[in-house]
C-alpha cells in the first residue's frame, strides 16, 4: 500500500459534491499525493464538454443526454436546488467568498497531474460517449479502479 | 539562498496549499518561501502540509489576520 496514493469514485453530479471531491482531490495532489479519480454514472457528466457532441446515439441515449447536465458549470445542488436557482446563488456566493469555480478547480486538477478516469459500463449505460468529454480523460473499467484502490492510502466514494 | 514570495491572501482552501506546492516545485532545495494567507484554516494546514512534504516550517505569525509562513524547502 502506498500512503502517498488516493483514490477518489465520483457517483454524483451534484455541484456541492463534486466541489467536495475536487476539493480534496486537488488539495492531496498538493500535499504530493498521486491522485486518481474516477467517475461513473451520474459523475460522468462532470466529464462533458458542452461544446462536443457524441455521433451515433439512439433516442433513448439522446433523451438522456439532453436529460442529464451538459458539464461541470451546468451541475445542480443536492439541497436548495430551487430549479437552478440555487446553483446560481451559491456560484455567486463562491465567487464573493474566493472560493474557486468548479471549472477552475477541474483545469487545476489536470494541471497537478490527477489522472481522470471515466467508466465505460456507465458511459455505455447512459450512452455518453469519449468524444464527448473533455480532453485527457481515461477510460477504464472496475478492474482499474480496484488495482488503484488497492493501492492507495485513501478511498472515498462520493 | 534566495527567498521567494506568495501571495495566497483571500484564496480559500485548498488555494494557498495548490500555489505554495506550486512555487516549491520551482524553487532549488534550500530556498524560503514567505507566504501570506488569510485563511484561518492555514496554520493548521501548513503544519500539516510541511510535515508530509518534509519540507521545513520556520515560522508562522498573525498579524492584523494574516497569516504568514517561512517555509525552507527540503
Amino acid at each position: 500500500m502506498k500512503e502517498n496514493k488516493k483514490t477518489i469514485i465520483v457517483f454524483s453530479n451534484d455541484m456541492d459534491k463534486v466541489l467536495a471531491s475536487f476539493v480534496i482531490a486537488t488539495g492531496a495532489a498538493a500535499m504530493g499525493d498521486e491522485v486518481t479519480m474516477f467517475f461513473t454514472f451520474w459523475g460522468l457528466n462532470v466529464l462533458r464538454d458542452p461544446k462536443k457532441k457524441g455521433k451515433g446515439k439512439n433516442l433513448l441515449e439522446k433523451m438522456f443526454g439532453w436529460m442529464m447536465p451538459k458539464g461541470v458549470n451546468k451541475l445542480p445542488l443536492s439541497k436548495m436546488n430551487f430549479l437552478g436557482l440555487g446553483p446560481i446563488l451559491m456560484k455567486y456566493m463562491m465567487l464573493k467568498k474566493n472560493v474557486q469555480s468548479l471549472q477552475e478547480m477541474l483545469k487545476q486538477a489536470q494541471e497537478l497531474g490527477i489522472k481522470l478516469v471515466a467508466c465505460s459500463m456507465s458511459m455505455d449505460v447512459m450512452g455518453i460517449k469519449k468524444e464527448e468529454l473533455i480532453d485527457g480523460v481515461e477510460i477504464g473499467g472496475v478492474a482499474t479502479y480496484l488495482a488503484e484502490a488497492s493501492e492507495a492510502g485513501l478511498n472515498l466514494f462520493i | 539562498m534566495a527567498e521567494h514570495f506568495v501571495d495566497a491572501k483571500y484564496l480559500q482552501c485548498p488555494g494557498p496549499i495548490t500555489k505554495l506546492f506550486n512555487k516549491i516545485k520551482e524553487i532549488p532545495s534550500g530556498d524560503i518561501v514567505v507566504i501570506e494567507v488569510t485563511d484561518p484554516a492555514f496554520k493548521n494546514d501548513i503544519a500539516a502540509w510541511c510535515r508530509k512534504t518534509k519540507n521545513e516550517l520556520i515560522s508562522l505569525e498573525e498579524k492584523d489576520n494574516i497569516i504568514i509562513a517561512k517555509i525552507k524547502k527540503a
